[in-house]
Protein backbone atom coordinates (compact mmCIF):
# COMPACT_ATOMS: atom_id res chain seq x y z
CA UNK A 1 0.00 0.00 0.00
CA UNK A 2 1.70 3.20 -1.01
CA UNK A 3 -1.66 5.44 -0.50
CA UNK A 4 -4.80 5.35 0.96
CA UNK A 5 -7.25 6.55 -1.46
CA UNK A 6 -9.92 4.50 -1.70
CA UNK A 7 -11.92 1.88 1.14
CA UNK A 8 -11.72 -0.93 -1.66
CA UNK A 9 -9.65 -2.95 -0.18
CA UNK A 10 -8.56 -6.27 -0.74
CA UNK A 11 -10.34 -8.40 2.49
CA UNK A 12 -6.86 -9.52 3.61
CA UNK A 13 -5.44 -6.43 3.19
CA UNK A 14 -8.15 -4.85 5.29
CA UNK A 15 -8.08 -7.42 7.89
CA UNK A 16 -4.46 -6.66 8.49
CA UNK A 17 -5.01 -3.13 9.00
CA UNK A 18 -7.59 -3.38 11.65
CA UNK A 19 -5.03 -6.09 13.48
CA UNK A 20 -2.56 -2.86 13.25
CA UNK A 21 -5.12 -1.01 14.80
CA UNK A 22 -5.94 -3.64 17.12
CA UNK A 23 -1.92 -3.35 18.41
CA UNK A 24 -1.96 0.51 18.20
CA UNK A 25 -5.44 0.68 20.38
CA UNK A 26 -3.48 -0.54 23.05
CA UNK A 27 -1.91 2.44 23.71
CA UNK A 28 -5.10 3.66 25.14
CA UNK A 29 -3.98 1.87 28.37
CA UNK A 30 -1.14 3.27 28.70
CA UNK A 31 0.67 6.43 30.69
CA UNK A 32 2.92 7.28 27.90
CA UNK A 33 1.11 7.31 24.54
CA UNK A 34 3.78 7.77 22.97
CA UNK A 35 5.70 4.91 20.13
CA UNK A 36 9.19 6.04 18.48
CA UNK A 37 7.86 4.46 14.87
CA UNK A 38 7.61 7.65 13.01
CA UNK A 39 10.42 9.78 14.63
CA UNK A 40 11.23 12.25 12.28
CA UNK A 41 9.00 11.65 10.04
CA UNK A 42 6.37 14.82 9.56
CA UNK A 43 3.12 14.66 7.85
CA UNK A 44 1.20 17.62 7.05
CA UNK A 45 -2.84 17.68 7.46
CA UNK A 46 -3.65 19.73 4.28
CA UNK A 47 -7.48 20.28 5.14
CA UNK A 48 -9.67 22.45 2.81
CA UNK A 49 -12.79 21.56 4.06
CA UNK A 50 -13.88 21.98 7.53
CA UNK A 51 -13.15 19.48 10.24
CA UNK A 52 -12.30 18.57 13.84
CA UNK A 53 -12.34 14.93 14.44
CA UNK A 54 -10.89 13.80 11.94
CA UNK A 55 -8.37 16.49 11.65
CA UNK A 56 -7.53 16.34 15.39
CA UNK A 57 -7.41 12.80 15.16
CA UNK A 58 -5.12 12.48 12.36
CA UNK A 59 -3.07 14.88 14.35
CA UNK A 60 -2.99 12.76 17.50
CA UNK A 61 -2.51 9.14 15.79
CA UNK A 62 0.66 11.38 14.08
CA UNK A 63 2.07 12.45 17.52
CA UNK A 64 1.38 9.51 19.50
CA UNK A 65 3.79 7.77 16.73
CA UNK A 66 6.25 10.86 17.02
CA UNK A 67 6.21 11.74 14.13
CA UNK A 68 5.93 16.20 13.37
CA UNK A 69 2.98 16.90 12.35
CA UNK A 70 1.31 20.55 10.72
CA UNK A 71 -1.63 21.85 10.04
CA UNK A 72 -2.74 23.41 6.94
CA UNK A 73 -6.25 24.52 6.34
CA UNK A 74 -7.40 26.13 3.52
CA UNK A 75 -9.04 29.20 5.08
CA UNK A 76 -6.18 31.72 5.08
CA UNK A 77 -4.03 29.44 3.32
CA UNK A 78 -2.78 30.40 0.01
CA UNK A 79 -4.95 28.16 -1.45
CA UNK A 80 -7.61 31.30 -0.89
CA UNK A 81 -5.22 33.26 -2.56
CA UNK A 82 -5.83 31.52 -5.81
CA UNK A 83 -3.20 28.58 -5.69
CA UNK A 84 -4.06 25.83 -7.69
CA UNK A 85 -3.97 22.20 -5.67
CA UNK A 86 -1.53 21.05 -7.72
CA UNK A 87 0.96 23.96 -6.55
CA UNK A 88 -0.17 24.29 -3.11
CA UNK A 89 0.79 19.79 -2.76
CA UNK A 90 3.98 20.54 -4.60
CA UNK A 91 4.94 23.58 -2.24
CA UNK A 92 4.53 21.30 0.93
CA UNK A 93 6.70 18.07 -0.74
CA UNK A 94 9.36 20.76 -1.69
CA UNK A 95 9.37 21.39 2.21
CA UNK A 96 10.64 17.89 2.76
CA UNK A 97 7.34 16.57 4.39
CA UNK A 98 7.11 12.37 4.19
CA UNK A 99 3.26 12.31 3.90
CA UNK A 100 0.06 14.21 3.52
CA UNK A 101 -3.18 13.91 4.53
CA UNK A 102 -5.42 15.69 2.96
CA UNK A 103 -9.53 16.95 2.99
CA UNK A 104 -10.88 18.41 0.38
CA UNK A 105 -14.20 19.55 -1.03
CA UNK A 106 -13.32 18.56 -5.13
CA UNK A 107 -13.66 14.17 -5.34
CA UNK A 108 -10.76 12.79 -6.82
CA UNK A 109 -8.20 15.17 -5.40
CA UNK A 110 -6.48 12.98 -3.28
CA UNK A 111 -5.67 10.94 -5.74
CA UNK A 112 -4.71 13.80 -8.17
CA UNK A 113 -2.11 15.10 -5.55
CA UNK A 114 -0.81 11.33 -5.27
CA UNK A 115 -0.04 11.64 -8.70
CA UNK A 116 1.57 14.86 -8.49
CA UNK A 117 4.01 14.73 -5.11
CA UNK A 118 5.20 11.39 -4.97
CA UNK A 119 5.06 10.50 -1.23
CA UNK A 120 2.47 8.74 0.66
CA UNK A 121 -1.18 10.34 0.78
CA UNK A 122 -3.86 9.38 2.79
CA UNK A 123 -7.59 10.74 1.07
CA UNK A 124 -9.50 12.15 4.91
CA UNK A 125 -12.65 12.63 2.76
CA UNK A 126 -12.83 14.19 -0.67
CA UNK A 127 -16.29 15.86 -1.59
CA UNK A 128 -19.35 13.33 -1.92
CA UNK A 129 -16.89 10.43 -3.35
CA UNK A 130 -14.32 8.64 -0.31
CA UNK A 131 -13.78 8.61 3.17
CA UNK A 132 -11.44 5.59 3.80
CA UNK A 133 -10.53 6.01 7.46
CA UNK A 134 -14.34 6.33 8.14
CA UNK A 135 -14.89 3.05 6.82
CA UNK A 136 -11.55 1.53 8.73
CA UNK A 137 -12.66 3.00 12.14
CA UNK A 138 -16.90 1.83 11.65
CA UNK A 139 -15.48 -1.81 10.59
CA UNK A 140 -13.35 -1.53 13.75
CA UNK A 141 -15.45 -0.27 16.27
CA UNK A 142 -18.33 -2.62 14.81
CA UNK A 143 -15.78 -5.95 14.62
CA UNK A 144 -14.87 -5.32 18.29
CA UNK A 145 -18.86 -5.11 19.24
CA UNK A 146 -19.63 -8.02 17.69
CA UNK A 147 -16.72 -10.13 18.13
CA UNK A 148 -15.61 -8.69 21.57
CA UNK A 149 -12.76 -6.81 21.98
CA UNK A 150 -10.04 -9.24 22.39
CA UNK A 151 -11.46 -11.59 19.84
CA UNK A 152 -11.69 -9.48 17.06
CA UNK A 153 -8.36 -10.05 15.43
CA UNK A 154 -8.05 -11.83 12.29
CA UNK A 155 -11.86 -11.64 11.92
CA UNK A 156 -13.45 -10.33 9.40
CA UNK A 157 -17.11 -9.35 9.74
CA UNK A 158 -19.00 -12.27 7.86
CA UNK A 159 -22.71 -12.71 7.98
CA UNK A 160 -23.15 -9.02 9.85
CA UNK A 161 -26.43 -7.24 8.37
CA UNK A 162 -25.21 -3.52 8.44
CA UNK A 163 -28.25 -1.10 7.32
CA UNK A 164 -26.62 2.72 5.93
CA UNK A 165 -29.48 5.39 6.92
CA UNK A 166 -29.87 8.75 5.49
CA UNK A 167 -27.89 10.78 2.76
CA UNK A 168 -26.66 8.60 1.00
CA UNK A 169 -26.12 10.50 -2.33
CA UNK A 170 -24.35 12.75 -0.92
CA UNK A 171 -22.36 11.00 1.95
CA UNK A 172 -18.68 9.68 1.12
CA UNK A 173 -19.04 7.64 4.74
CA UNK A 174 -21.87 5.80 2.76
CA UNK A 175 -19.59 5.40 -0.25
CA UNK A 176 -16.49 3.93 1.70
CA UNK A 177 -18.80 1.81 4.05
CA UNK A 178 -20.43 0.39 1.12
CA UNK A 179 -16.87 -0.75 -0.56
CA UNK A 180 -15.28 -2.37 2.76
CA UNK A 181 -18.12 -3.59 4.67
CA UNK A 182 -19.09 -6.05 2.18
CA UNK A 183 -15.10 -7.04 1.13
CA UNK A 184 -15.17 -7.83 4.96
CA UNK A 185 -18.23 -10.41 4.55
CA UNK A 186 -21.13 -7.66 5.78
CA UNK A 187 -24.10 -7.10 4.47
CA UNK A 188 -25.36 -3.96 3.69
CA UNK A 189 -28.69 -2.05 2.76
CA UNK A 190 -28.65 1.60 1.92
CA UNK A 191 -32.07 3.27 3.20
CA UNK A 192 -32.42 6.76 2.34
CA UNK A 193 -35.34 8.82 1.06
CA UNK A 194 -35.90 8.45 -3.13
CA UNK A 195 -34.41 11.49 -3.86
CA UNK A 196 -31.19 10.97 -1.66
CA UNK A 197 -30.39 7.46 -2.62
CA UNK A 198 -27.68 7.43 -5.56
CA UNK A 199 -29.30 6.38 -9.00
CA UNK A 200 -29.20 2.64 -9.73
CA UNK A 201 -27.21 0.47 -11.41
CA UNK A 202 -28.18 -2.02 -14.19
CA UNK A 203 -29.07 -4.97 -11.53
CA UNK A 204 -30.84 -2.74 -9.42
CA UNK A 205 -28.07 -1.94 -6.60
CA UNK A 206 -26.82 1.10 -5.61
CA UNK A 207 -22.92 1.63 -4.68
CA UNK A 208 -22.71 -2.16 -5.62
CA UNK A 209 -25.21 -3.05 -2.81
CA UNK A 210 -28.77 -3.17 -1.91
CA UNK A 211 -30.89 0.05 -1.44
CA UNK A 212 -34.68 -0.23 0.45
CA UNK A 213 -36.77 3.56 0.67
CA UNK A 214 -38.69 2.09 3.78
CA UNK A 215 -36.21 2.61 7.31
CA UNK A 216 -39.33 0.32 9.00
CA UNK A 217 -39.03 -2.42 6.43
CA UNK A 218 -35.71 -2.45 6.89
CA UNK A 219 -35.72 -2.06 11.08
CA UNK A 220 -38.38 -5.02 10.86
CA UNK A 221 -35.73 -7.32 9.30
CA UNK A 222 -33.17 -6.84 13.24
CA UNK A 223 -29.94 -5.74 11.22
CA UNK A 224 -27.13 -6.19 13.52
CA UNK A 225 -25.84 -2.36 12.70
CA UNK A 226 -28.13 0.88 11.76
CA UNK A 227 -25.70 3.73 10.63
CA UNK A 228 -27.22 6.87 10.79
CA UNK A 229 -25.15 9.37 8.53
CA UNK A 230 -25.29 13.01 9.06
CA UNK A 231 -28.00 15.11 7.40
CA UNK A 232 -25.89 17.03 5.66
CA UNK A 233 -27.15 20.80 5.32
CA UNK A 234 -23.87 22.39 3.89
CA UNK A 235 -23.97 19.96 1.08
CA UNK A 236 -27.79 19.35 -0.40
CA UNK A 237 -28.29 23.16 0.31
CA UNK A 238 -32.56 22.71 0.78
CA UNK A 239 -32.33 21.54 -2.97
CA UNK A 240 -33.56 18.06 -2.81
CA UNK A 241 -34.02 16.92 0.60
CA UNK A 242 -37.18 16.39 2.25
CA UNK A 243 -38.07 18.69 5.11
CA UNK A 244 -36.74 18.18 8.01
CA UNK A 245 -40.08 17.37 9.57
CA UNK A 246 -40.59 14.34 6.97
CA UNK A 247 -37.34 13.16 7.17
CA UNK A 248 -37.66 12.90 11.11
CA UNK A 249 -40.80 10.96 9.79
CA UNK A 250 -39.52 8.21 7.99
CA UNK A 251 -36.14 7.67 8.59
CA UNK A 252 -35.52 9.16 11.77
CA UNK A 253 -33.92 6.75 14.58
CA UNK A 254 -36.67 7.56 16.57
CA UNK A 255 -37.39 6.63 20.46
CA UNK A 256 -40.21 4.35 19.17
CA UNK A 257 -37.98 3.03 16.43
CA UNK A 258 -35.02 2.22 18.95
CA UNK A 259 -37.60 -0.06 20.94
CA UNK A 260 -37.97 -1.92 17.90
CA UNK A 261 -34.38 -2.97 17.32
CA UNK A 262 -33.14 -4.05 21.25
CA UNK A 263 -30.53 -6.00 19.47
CA UNK A 264 -28.88 -3.82 17.07
CA UNK A 265 -25.97 -1.37 17.40
CA UNK A 266 -26.24 1.62 16.64
CA UNK A 267 -23.47 3.37 15.18
CA UNK A 268 -23.01 7.48 13.37
CA UNK A 269 -19.80 9.17 12.10
CA UNK A 270 -20.31 12.60 13.77
CA UNK A 271 -21.00 15.10 14.11
CA UNK A 272 -24.66 14.40 15.09
CA UNK A 273 -27.88 16.18 14.48
CA UNK A 274 -29.84 14.94 17.54
CA UNK A 275 -33.41 14.56 17.00
CA UNK A 276 -33.14 14.68 13.05
CA UNK A 277 -30.87 11.51 12.27
CA UNK A 278 -31.36 10.27 15.99
CA UNK A 279 -32.87 10.55 19.53
CA UNK A 280 -31.20 11.75 22.34
CA UNK A 281 -32.10 8.10 24.02
CA UNK A 282 -30.05 6.11 20.76
CA UNK A 283 -26.93 8.31 20.67
CA UNK A 284 -26.31 8.27 24.35
CA UNK A 285 -27.80 4.22 24.88
CA UNK A 286 -26.16 1.07 25.54
CA UNK A 287 -25.89 0.48 21.73
CA UNK A 288 -24.35 3.41 21.07
CA UNK A 289 -20.58 2.95 19.53
CA UNK A 290 -20.55 6.67 18.75
CA UNK A 291 -17.82 7.53 21.30
CA UNK A 292 -16.03 3.77 20.33
CA UNK A 293 -16.14 4.97 17.09
CA UNK A 294 -13.94 8.24 17.98
CA UNK A 295 -11.33 6.54 19.96
CA UNK A 296 -11.06 3.90 17.12
CA UNK A 297 -10.43 6.91 14.55
CA UNK A 298 -7.12 7.37 16.38
CA UNK A 299 -6.07 3.64 16.57
CA UNK A 300 -7.04 3.11 12.62
CA UNK A 301 -5.35 6.62 11.62
CA UNK A 302 -2.23 5.03 13.75
CA UNK A 303 -2.16 2.09 11.70
CA UNK A 304 -2.70 3.66 8.06
CA UNK A 305 0.29 6.14 8.86
CA UNK A 306 2.39 3.92 10.19
CA UNK A 307 1.96 1.46 7.30
CA UNK A 308 2.70 4.18 4.70
CA UNK A 309 5.49 6.03 6.46
CA UNK A 310 7.02 3.35 8.74
CA UNK A 311 9.35 1.96 5.99
CA UNK A 312 11.39 3.80 3.44
CA UNK A 313 10.75 0.38 1.54
CA UNK A 314 7.11 1.24 0.77
CA UNK A 315 4.27 -0.57 2.09
CA UNK A 316 5.07 -4.69 1.49
CA UNK A 317 4.31 -6.29 4.58
CA UNK B 1 26.04 -26.30 -0.54
CA UNK B 2 24.48 -25.02 2.50
CA UNK B 3 25.60 -26.81 5.54
CA UNK B 4 23.60 -27.19 8.62
CA UNK B 5 23.90 -29.16 11.66
CA UNK B 6 21.50 -29.16 15.22
CA UNK B 7 23.17 -28.55 18.06
CA UNK B 8 20.72 -28.56 20.71
CA UNK B 9 17.79 -31.09 20.40
CA UNK B 10 14.36 -31.52 22.62
CA UNK B 11 15.98 -32.88 25.79
CA UNK B 12 18.95 -30.55 25.69
CA UNK B 13 16.39 -27.42 25.75
CA UNK B 14 14.17 -28.90 28.02
CA UNK B 15 17.43 -28.80 30.36
CA UNK B 16 18.89 -25.69 29.79
CA UNK B 17 14.87 -24.26 30.57
CA UNK B 18 14.53 -26.24 33.66
CA UNK B 19 18.25 -24.72 34.54
CA UNK B 20 17.11 -21.42 33.44
CA UNK B 21 14.32 -21.51 35.60
CA UNK B 22 16.61 -22.56 38.75
CA UNK B 23 18.58 -19.75 37.84
CA UNK B 24 15.65 -16.90 38.36
CA UNK B 25 14.43 -18.19 41.11
CA UNK B 26 18.34 -18.09 42.66
CA UNK B 27 19.32 -14.58 41.65
CA UNK B 28 16.37 -13.48 42.86
CA UNK B 29 15.57 -14.93 46.10
CA UNK B 30 12.84 -17.08 45.52
CA UNK B 31 9.64 -16.39 43.76
CA UNK B 32 8.69 -12.64 44.67
CA UNK B 33 7.61 -10.02 42.47
CA UNK B 34 8.88 -11.79 39.21
CA UNK B 35 7.42 -11.29 36.02
CA UNK B 36 8.03 -12.99 32.62
CA UNK B 37 7.95 -11.32 29.19
CA UNK B 38 8.76 -13.08 26.58
CA UNK B 39 10.03 -11.21 23.15
CA UNK B 40 7.59 -12.28 20.25
CA UNK B 41 7.10 -14.51 18.39
CA UNK B 42 9.56 -17.45 20.25
CA UNK B 43 10.30 -15.86 23.19
CA UNK B 44 6.37 -15.43 24.00
CA UNK B 45 6.87 -19.29 23.96
CA UNK B 46 10.04 -19.90 25.64
CA UNK B 47 8.62 -17.72 28.94
CA UNK B 48 5.08 -19.62 28.66
CA UNK B 49 7.39 -22.80 29.16
CA UNK B 50 9.42 -21.28 31.84
CA UNK B 51 6.20 -20.37 33.35
CA UNK B 52 5.19 -23.89 33.57
CA UNK B 53 8.44 -25.00 35.37
CA UNK B 54 8.49 -21.89 37.90
CA UNK B 55 5.00 -23.13 38.71
CA UNK B 56 6.17 -26.60 39.41
CA UNK B 57 8.64 -25.45 41.46
CA UNK B 58 7.70 -23.05 43.55
CA UNK B 59 3.34 -24.01 43.62
CA UNK B 60 2.92 -20.22 42.57
CA UNK B 61 0.38 -19.51 39.29
CA UNK B 62 3.32 -17.82 36.68
CA UNK B 63 1.37 -18.37 33.82
CA UNK B 64 -0.84 -14.84 35.61
CA UNK B 65 2.42 -13.50 36.05
CA UNK B 66 3.74 -14.28 32.68
CA UNK B 67 3.31 -11.77 29.15
CA UNK B 68 4.61 -10.71 25.63
CA UNK B 69 6.55 -7.46 24.74
CA UNK B 70 6.55 -6.26 21.44
CA UNK B 71 9.51 -4.20 20.32
CA UNK B 72 8.68 -3.60 16.32
CA UNK B 73 7.66 -0.15 17.47
CA UNK B 74 11.05 0.90 19.26
CA UNK B 75 13.37 -1.10 16.50
CA UNK B 76 16.04 0.96 14.87
CA UNK B 77 15.60 -0.66 11.67
CA UNK B 78 12.18 0.35 10.83
CA UNK B 79 13.22 2.64 7.65
CA UNK B 80 15.68 0.29 5.91
CA UNK B 81 13.15 -2.97 6.45
CA UNK B 82 9.87 -3.81 4.59
CA UNK B 83 7.08 -2.76 6.98
CA UNK B 84 6.66 -4.82 9.88
CA UNK B 85 3.28 -5.93 10.95
CA UNK B 86 3.43 -5.47 15.34
CA UNK B 87 2.51 -8.26 17.59
CA UNK B 88 0.11 -7.99 20.55
CA UNK B 89 1.61 -6.98 23.90
CA UNK B 90 0.28 -8.59 26.84
CA UNK B 91 1.33 -7.18 30.48
CA UNK B 92 -0.27 -9.29 33.29
CA UNK B 93 -2.36 -7.43 35.64
CA UNK B 94 0.52 -7.04 38.71
CA UNK B 95 1.94 -4.89 35.79
CA UNK B 96 5.53 -4.18 36.00
CA UNK B 97 5.72 -1.09 38.14
CA UNK B 98 8.41 -2.26 40.68
CA UNK B 99 8.22 -5.76 39.39
CA UNK B 100 11.28 -7.60 38.44
CA UNK B 101 11.07 -7.98 35.04
CA UNK B 102 12.42 -11.42 33.37
CA UNK B 103 12.34 -10.55 29.39
CA UNK B 104 12.67 -13.67 27.87
CA UNK B 105 14.16 -14.51 23.91
CA UNK B 106 15.20 -17.10 21.68
CA UNK B 107 18.69 -15.43 20.47
CA UNK B 108 20.80 -13.02 21.81
CA UNK B 109 22.54 -11.55 19.01
CA UNK B 110 23.74 -7.55 18.04
CA UNK B 111 21.69 -6.96 21.06
CA UNK B 112 19.64 -4.43 19.58
CA UNK B 113 16.17 -6.08 20.17
CA UNK B 114 17.02 -6.13 23.90
CA UNK B 115 17.76 -2.28 23.66
CA UNK B 116 14.45 -1.63 21.76
CA UNK B 117 12.64 -3.94 24.56
CA UNK B 118 14.53 -1.58 27.32
CA UNK B 119 12.65 1.07 25.93
CA UNK B 120 9.40 -0.29 25.08
CA UNK B 121 9.06 -1.51 28.57
CA UNK B 122 10.14 2.03 30.04
CA UNK B 123 7.18 3.66 28.37
CA UNK B 124 4.53 1.15 29.96
CA UNK B 125 5.83 1.74 33.14
CA UNK B 126 9.17 1.63 35.98
CA UNK B 127 10.20 -1.76 36.83
CA UNK B 128 12.32 -2.70 40.01
CA UNK B 129 14.71 -4.52 37.98
CA UNK B 130 15.37 -6.01 34.48
CA UNK B 131 17.35 -9.14 34.14
CA UNK B 132 17.18 -11.14 30.51
CA UNK B 133 17.01 -15.17 30.09
CA UNK B 134 17.99 -16.24 26.18
CA UNK B 135 18.15 -19.72 25.11
CA UNK B 136 21.08 -18.83 23.22
CA UNK B 137 23.73 -16.51 23.36
CA UNK B 138 25.29 -16.28 19.50
CA UNK B 139 27.26 -13.58 20.38
CA UNK B 140 28.25 -10.44 18.06
CA UNK B 141 27.43 -7.92 20.39
CA UNK B 142 26.48 -4.60 19.15
CA UNK B 143 25.67 -2.82 22.46
CA UNK B 144 26.85 -3.46 25.97
CA UNK B 145 23.94 -6.01 26.77
CA UNK B 146 24.39 -8.92 28.36
CA UNK B 147 22.12 -12.07 29.47
CA UNK B 148 21.73 -13.02 33.10
CA UNK B 149 20.76 -16.66 32.03
CA UNK B 150 21.90 -18.39 28.88
CA UNK B 151 20.74 -21.75 27.87
CA UNK B 152 23.75 -22.39 25.70
CA UNK B 153 26.37 -20.24 24.58
CA UNK B 154 26.89 -20.92 20.55
CA UNK B 155 30.41 -19.17 19.65
CA UNK B 156 29.10 -18.53 15.42
CA UNK B 157 30.98 -16.59 12.56
CA UNK B 158 28.75 -13.72 11.44
CA UNK B 159 27.91 -15.53 8.11
CA UNK B 160 25.88 -18.60 9.79
CA UNK B 161 22.63 -18.32 10.83
CA UNK B 162 21.13 -19.73 13.65
CA UNK B 163 18.08 -20.72 13.84
CA UNK B 164 15.67 -21.83 16.79
CA UNK B 165 12.66 -24.50 16.13
CA UNK B 166 9.92 -24.59 18.71
CA UNK B 167 7.50 -26.93 19.10
CA UNK B 168 4.95 -24.56 19.14
CA UNK B 169 5.25 -22.77 16.31
CA UNK B 170 7.60 -25.01 13.97
CA UNK B 171 6.19 -28.35 15.05
CA UNK B 172 9.68 -29.79 17.16
CA UNK B 173 12.46 -28.61 19.31
CA UNK B 174 15.48 -28.02 17.92
CA UNK B 175 18.61 -25.52 17.55
CA UNK B 176 20.24 -25.33 14.04
CA UNK B 177 23.53 -23.93 12.86
CA UNK B 178 24.13 -23.35 9.14
CA UNK B 179 26.40 -22.55 6.97
CA UNK B 180 25.46 -18.92 5.30
CA UNK B 181 28.68 -19.20 3.11
CA UNK B 182 26.56 -21.45 0.07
Amino acid sequence: MKHLLTAALPRDEAIALLDLAEDMHQIQDRDVKKLPALRGRTVVNLFFEDSTRTRSSFEIAGKWLSADVINVSGKGSSASKGESLRDTGLTIAAMGVDGVVVRSGSSGAPALLADWIGRPVVNAGDGTHEHPTQALLDAFALRRRIHGADASRGKGLDGVRVAIVGDIAHSRVARSNALLLPALGAAVTLVGPPSLLPPPAADGTRLGVRAETSLDAVIAEQPDALMLLRVQLERQAGKVAPSPAEYITGWSLTDERLARLPKAQIMHPGPMNRGLELSSRAADGEASTVLEQVTAGVSVRMAVLYSLLASDQGGSR
Amino acid sequence: MTQSRIVLGPDEIARALTRIAHEILEANHGPKDLVLLGIPTRGVHLAERLAARLTDITGEDFAARTGALDITMHRDDLRARPTRAPHPTRIPAVGIDDQVIVLVDDVLYSGRTIRAALDALSDLGRPRAVRLAVLVDRGHRELPIRADSVGKNLPSARSEHVSILLDEVDGEDAVVIEDGAA
